[in-house]
């Protein structure tokens, strides 16, 4: 959050200008604009509420924009409990889950060593960190595949003996690939905490683990709170690793099973709609309640010097 | 104040770590650092070298020098097509998508009525998962049933994502309806943060709005700009959701991604040659990767 403090004042050269056009004329051209694109925006998901609102039937024989003749929520019962959904819904969330608190809790403690302990190597760390997290996902898939084939887990811990094809893996992958992320900008989130609070808790005999889990990490609450918002957010979108680590169509998470709602010969685009609008509700959810967290965390980590 | 600070961390303070410290740090950095290594950067090094090899998962593993490299580039077909998409999903996402992103975020921050209302409708694509937005892409241009061509109502409906020299251009457009809401909360952060007396001075100076923008405030948002940078480079390579929702990423849809899993994930597993596909992707991307630490670290210098 230390965006301007860095950069030195440009330098300006001014040049005579004629006045500035009235205000109120630019005012309604920019709501004209603003709303514009704003309804273009929304068009889509608003079709695709309405489209899994009416029977497939209805809307072959008289189109997408027709008066609707019925409207039922028949879509969301056959997508959500015909089709299994709430299975991966269940699924998605034994992913995200685990997967935010153990990312949120690892990364704060590696940003809390890189920028409160005065590590040697610590921008060293930081920058590994980093960077693993800005490397396309498919360098990494082959090995991975390999990998967990190779390690064997047992059988109440997954049902296929080996972590591929258990959620353990799909889990282990999120965390290490989105710890690089938090670690970022956490780091930059520490960083502006008063040092003083740290030394006056080192004077007192704080040690490592009570200056990390006493004294840092409850000033840390709104940068959590906003990293848990989005990670969560990407966590429960993801597609990849879902497709690539799981063999066993059971343990889908709910973003690859929507694949399921295709049929191979006839695909009826109004239950793709329900399941899409089903499997987009709790993002949607989360950012509408949790609006000012989530953006807070996409700009904690970009608007630094 | 900053060198008072940065002294006072150059002196090798008389810190020590207790036996119980030195346990908390063994394991809560051991832990991250081991995952992130083994699963990360491990697997990175380990897909380099596997690209030197005619490796198919199940039997031994060949060497083979710089084959799979030699065929991608001369007996590939696929490959140049992948390369110009993602450069195309790079062109769109950094010329249109990302400006048209800028332009949402000044306007917004000149603070007009609604404007909660405005900059929520504009995010809203964000939130939503690639694979969504490929379905609802799927809803609205599908040849037979989709909405567009019902409201187009023309006698020979058009195959937006079927016609491979069409869809391409649908795919980013879905792409670019998402990525633009996300640069928009970026710009929007960093203008926030602009010193209003920057803008007064420019007033007073006798600049136009115009001016103003483009020689006092865009300068001053020079590190959003990289964080954009960085971000549509990355998206623009990592793209795959979409397109594989759309059509599995084949007909007119290649990307460099959608070949790595064809060849590693589909039936033919050549895992040596995909990993040679991946370490292409790799490379590409290390260099703007590396570009970007570099400006951070130099930040980090200035501290």
């Amino acid at each position: 959050m230390t965006a301007s403090a860095t950069t030195a004042p440009p330098t300006l050269r001014p040049e005579p200008t004629a006045p500035a056009p009235t205000r109120r004329r630019g005012r309604f051209g920019i709501h004209l604009f603003l709303g514009a694109v704003s309804l273009a925006f929304l068009a889509p998901l608003l079709l695709a509420v309405y489209a899994s609102l009416r029977p497939y039937e209805e809307t072959a024989q008289y189109g997408y924009f027709s008066f609707p003749r019925r409207l039922s929520f028949d879509y969301y019962r056959q997508a959500f409990i015909d089709s299994g959904m709430s299975k991966y819904f269940l699924n998605s969330l034994l992913i995200a889950v685990p997967g935010v608190l153990l990312t949120l809790f690892l990364a704060s403690f590696v940003a809390f060593a890189v920028s409160r302990l005065r590590m040697r190597g610590g921008i060293l760390l930081l920058m590994v960190f980093t960077a693993g997290n800005l490397l396309p996902q498919q360098v990494i898939v082959t090995p991975l595949y390999v990998l967990f084939n190779k390690i064997p887990l047992p059988y109440w811990m997954s049902d296929s003996l080996t972590m591929y094809d258990s959620l353990w893996a799909v889990i282990a992958v999120q965390t290490a690939f989105q710890l690089g992320f938090c670690v970022f900008v956490l780091a930059n989130f520490m960083r502006t905490l008063p040092q003083e609070i740290l030394e006056a808790a080192i004077v007192d005999g704080a040690g490592v683990w009570t200056q990390f889990w006493r004294v840092t990490l409850p000033l840390c609450r709104p940068a959590l709170a906003a990293l848990g918002t989005l990670q969560f957010t990407w966590m429960y979108n993801d597609f990849l690793w879902g497709l690539v680590f799981l063999s066993d169509g059971d343990k889908l998470p709910v973003t690859s099973a929507l694949n399921n709602l295709r049929g191979e010969f006839f695909t009826d685009y109004n239950l793709l709609a329900a399941g899409s609008v089903l499997v987009a509700l709790p993002t949607v959810l989360v950012f509408l309640l949790l609006q000012r967290h989530f953006i807070a965390g996409l700009t904690l980590g970009a608007s630094k010097g | 104040m900053p060198n008072l600070r940065a002294r006072r961390a150059r002196r090798p303070g008389p810190r020590r770590y207790t036996r119980r410290d030195r346990l908390v740090l063994g394991v809560l950095l051991g832990l991250p650092i081991l995952l992130d290594l083994a699963l990360i950067w491990g697997p990175t090094f380990a897909s380099v070298g596997l690209s030197f090899t005619t490796w198919d998962g199940i039997g031994d593993i060949r060497w083979a020098g710089l084959n799979n490299y030699d065929h991608l580039f001369t007996g590939y077909p696929q490959f140049w097509p992948a390369v110009r998409h993602n450069l195309l999903w790079l062109a769109f996402l950094g010329l249109l998508a990302a400006p048209f992103g800028l332009l949402l975020a000044v306007l917004i921050d000149r603070g007009v009525r609604f404007s909660r209302f405005y900059q929520s409708t504009l995010y809203m694509p964000v939130v939503l998962s690639l694979a969504v937005v490929g379905f609802i892409a799927q809803l609205i241009l599908s040849r037979d049933q989709g909405a567009l061509n019902a409201v187009l109502g023309s006698k020979n409906p058009t195959d937006w994502l079927g016609n491979p020299g069409l869809n391409i251009w649908m795919v980013l457009l879905a792409a670019g309806w998402r990525h633009t809401g996300y640069v928009m909360i970026l710009y929007l952060a960093g203008l926030k943060s602009v010193d209003p007396g920057l803008k007064e001075a420019a007033a007073l100076d006798g600049a136009s709005a115009r001016q103003t923008f483009f020689r006092v405030v865009l300068p001053t948002l020079r590190p959003v700009n990289v964080i954009v940078g960085v971000i549509t480079v990355i998206e623009s390579l990592r793209a795959f959701d979409i397109v594989y929702a759309v059509n599995k990423g084949r007909n007119g849809l290649e990307l460099l991604s959608v070949l790595v899993t064809d060849n590693i994930i589909g039936e033919a597993s050549r895992i040596g040659f995909g990993s040679a596909l991946a370490v292409v992707l790799l490379l590409v991307s290390l260099g703007f990767i590396v570009t970007y630490l570099v400006q951070e670290l130099r930040g980090e210098r200035r501290r």
